[in-house]
């Protein structure tokens, strides 16, 4: 079924969103207001949107580090999240997990996660969950091409397929685990034949072309809310930034970047679509787009005026303090 | 003597001793960095600059960047030493011992017990951690106290470049498997380094200050801390032991209770959270062994019973400090019966 124009909207606004807030980011790192390690998910925009604009509220998503834009585009407030990451007291956990740990499970966001491959055997957790609740609800683990070489992960994927349970493991290949060459690490080079031969539906499309990110998900998903098990997508796209803020990316070729940027922007490929199908009149993403900025700019000036945690905080949230 | 930062003086002992012995390896995440990329190998040389040249002078066969696989980064440290190998392993983080604890707790540490002493077990696990950089719950633990508690692994922190070199090399030519914690905080310290052959005995503490009224006794980070606070104290006609204990497994119980026999006075700063720590650990030792020599009760100085939080005032709320220290011992020496 063809995307309707609120639909197509939405999913562009939610790009725009992560996109920007990404860009800020970056700005902001840069004057030191902003502790700690962060890393940034420009370019993938189309992999978090693409898959999220299928899912309910109730149903599961499991993150990773480069967990920003699983956050917004599973629905967590974009205000709260920028408190998150100044470390502010009132920001989505209260300043103590920071960037590397924003997670709402009132929006079934499971949790960024420090811990590569630490993901996938919570994704199948809840994957049974649910599945205990019936009516279709599906879990999803997104995995860098770096954590699929995690044993976790090869755990997760056999026990999902062994129960037969309504798990998508969805993997972001962005070419690089850190400093390291997917094709150096991922022994095979390919890692949708290897989740196929766990036996489990394994799929792949472009992951900067919000389009074939969403049709595939419409069929995948399709496959898990019936009952008929995990499935595997592998979704080619590309970070626009280092692997952390700071990173000096000299595993780069010269010129990759800005090659990146004019040829596998997944925004810019949402415009020339919509512009060659004639899906949605442009000036109505120019729009947006004033929006969005707006937005990020609020979210900014709102996290930078937040109270600071105190420090009789640190003894709040955990079972007992000595 | 050579000064350097002790980042350089970790680099400087792995080159050396892979030099000296063709028998070693090393493995880890990005300990050559670039591998399947555009930049090509070596463009990184480990995050924290820690391996670099090692690929390039060594080769692929004794230079291994892994996948992202921490278990099977430290088995095969382990089984390459079952093999007949030396192995270094890199841990990026130290948080990451939890993905591979069965490796180090269930396999390398027990083999040559429970093979009856007919293997040795060679493996220097290099891990970096410890909080400072507001890098989270899950980037910033100091679980020492944790590997201390096993038995068959040696558990080492060195606080200055010297310190690194010799305490390295000591633990890649010993025969049992050690774990090497580095404090990230740590790298960019300065200090002189001994040329040539240098090797550090473990269990061998090394006292930073002299004194008589109370014994500090600290580990890695907190040397540091526990220093500022004695010399603070100094102003004010206390004065400190402040004992690094550069092991903490095994541990140089005579210097803690010589100590202790003196001043009567014990503080413990630890990194770790207070349960089952090296805090209590020590506090358990002196308490056990040294009793009629103390006059007030032992103060421990460590981390909340909390994870590590991120914010800026929250993590230097969790973080023990020179200030935390320097009221435990005041505290201690104003205490009567
Ligand atoms: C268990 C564990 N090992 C290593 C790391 C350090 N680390 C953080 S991100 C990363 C690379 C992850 O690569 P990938 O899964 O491809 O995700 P990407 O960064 O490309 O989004 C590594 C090695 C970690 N956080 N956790
Ligand atoms: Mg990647």
């Amino acid at each position: 079924m063809p995307l309707s124009k609120d639909q197509l909207r939405r999913a562009y606004r939610q790009m725009k969103t992560i996109r920007e807030f990404e860009e800020r980011l970056h700005l902001e790192i840069a004057t030191g207001d902003i502790a700690g390690f962060t890393h940034l998910y420009c370019g993938q925009e189309a992999v978090a949107v693409g898959v999220c604009e299928h899912l309910a509220n109730d149903d599961f998503i499991v993150s990773t580090h480069r967990g920003h834009g699983h956050c917004i585009a599973k629905g967590c407030d974009v205000v709260g999240m920028m408190k998150e990451i100044y470390g502010r007291r009132d920001g989505l956990c209260k300043g103590k997990g920071g960037s590397m740990h924003i997670a709402d499970v009132n929006v079934g966001m499971l949790g960024a996660n420090g811990i590569v491959g630490a993901g996938a055997p919570l994704a199948v957790g809840a994957g049974v969950a649910a599945r205990m609740d019936g009516a279709g609800k599906v879990s999803i683990a997104f995995s860098g091409d770096g954590a699929c070489n995690q044993g976790t992960t090869f755990e997760a994927m056999n026990m999902a397929v062994v129960l037969k349970l309504p798990v998508i493991f969805v993997y972001e290949n962005n070419h690089y685990s850190e400093h390291t060459g997917a094709d150096y690490a991922v022994g095979s080079k390919d890692m949708t034949k290897r989740a196929a031969g766990f036996g489990m539906l394994a799929r792949k499309a472009d992951g900067c072309d919000f389009f074939a990110v969403y049709d595939l998900m419409t069929e995948v998903l399709q496959h898990c809310r019936s009952g008929a098990g995990p499935a595997s997508v592998e979704l080619d796209t590309e970070r626009f930034f280092g692997h952390f803020e700071g990173d000096p990316q000299r595993y780069r070729g010269p010129g990759e970047l800005e090659r990146l940027r004019e040829t596998r922007d997944c925004l810019k490929n949402f415009r020339a679509t919509a512009k060659a199908r004639k899906l949605i009149d442009l000036a109505e993403l120019d729009a947006i787009d004033a929006q969005v900025m707006q937005l990020i700019e609020s979210a900014v000036t709102q996290a930078r005026a937040a109270p600071v945690p105190q420090a009789a905080d640190v003894f709040e949230d955990v079972y007992v303090t000595y | 003597m050579a000064k350097m930062m002790l980042r350089e003086a970790i680099n400087k002992t792995i080159h050396d001793e892979m030099e000296r012995d063709k028998n070693i390896v090393i493995m880890g995440e990005d300990i050559v960095g670039g591998m399947g990329t555009a930049g090509g190998p070596e463009a990184i040389g480990g995050i924290w600059g820690l391996t670099g040249g090692l690929y390039a002078k060594f080769g692929a066969n004794r230079v291994i960047d892994t996948p992202i696989s921490e278990s099977c980064i430290v088995g095969a440290a382990a089984g390459a030493a079952l093999a007949g190998k030396r192995a270094i392993a890199e841990l990026m983080f130290a948080d990451f011992v939890g993905v591979c604890l069965d490796q180090l707790y269930n396999q390398m540490a027990k083999f040559r017990y429970m093979f009856g002493g007919k293997t040795k077990c060679p493996v220097t696990v290099r891990i970096t951690y410890g909080a400072g950089m507001n890098a989270a719950a899950q980037h910033s633990q100091a679980v020492y106290s944790m590997l201390t508690s096993i038995p068959g692994l040696k558990v080492v922190m060195p606080t200055t470049p010297a310190d690194a070199k010799g305490l390295l090399t000591t633990a890649i030519r010993g025969d049992d498997p050690v774990m090497f914690f580095e404090h990230k905080t740590l790298y960019g310290i300065s200090g002189e380094v001994p040329d040539g052959e240098y090797l550090l005995p473990f269990g061998n503490a090394r006292m930073t200050r002299e004194g008589n009224h109370a014994s500090i006794v600290t580990c890695g980070q907190l040397v540091r801390a526990a220093e500022k606070a004695a010399d603070a104290l100094a102003k004010d006609g206390i004065s400190c032991d402040v004992i690094d204990l550069r092991t903490t497994s095994p541990l140089d119980e005579e210097c803690i209770l010589d100590s202790v026999e003196n001043t009567g006075h014990l503080i413990v700063a630890d990194e770790s959270p207070p349960r089952c720590s090296l805090a209590s650990d020590i506090a358990g030792l002196v308490a056990s062994k040294a009793f009629a020599a103390l006059k007030a009760p032992i103060e421990m100085v460590t981390a909340p019973h909390t994870p590590v939080p991120f914010a800026r005032e929250l993590e230097k709320a969790y973080l023990p400090n020179a200030a935390g220290i320097e009221a435990a011992v005041r505290r201690s020496l104003a205490y009567r019966h």
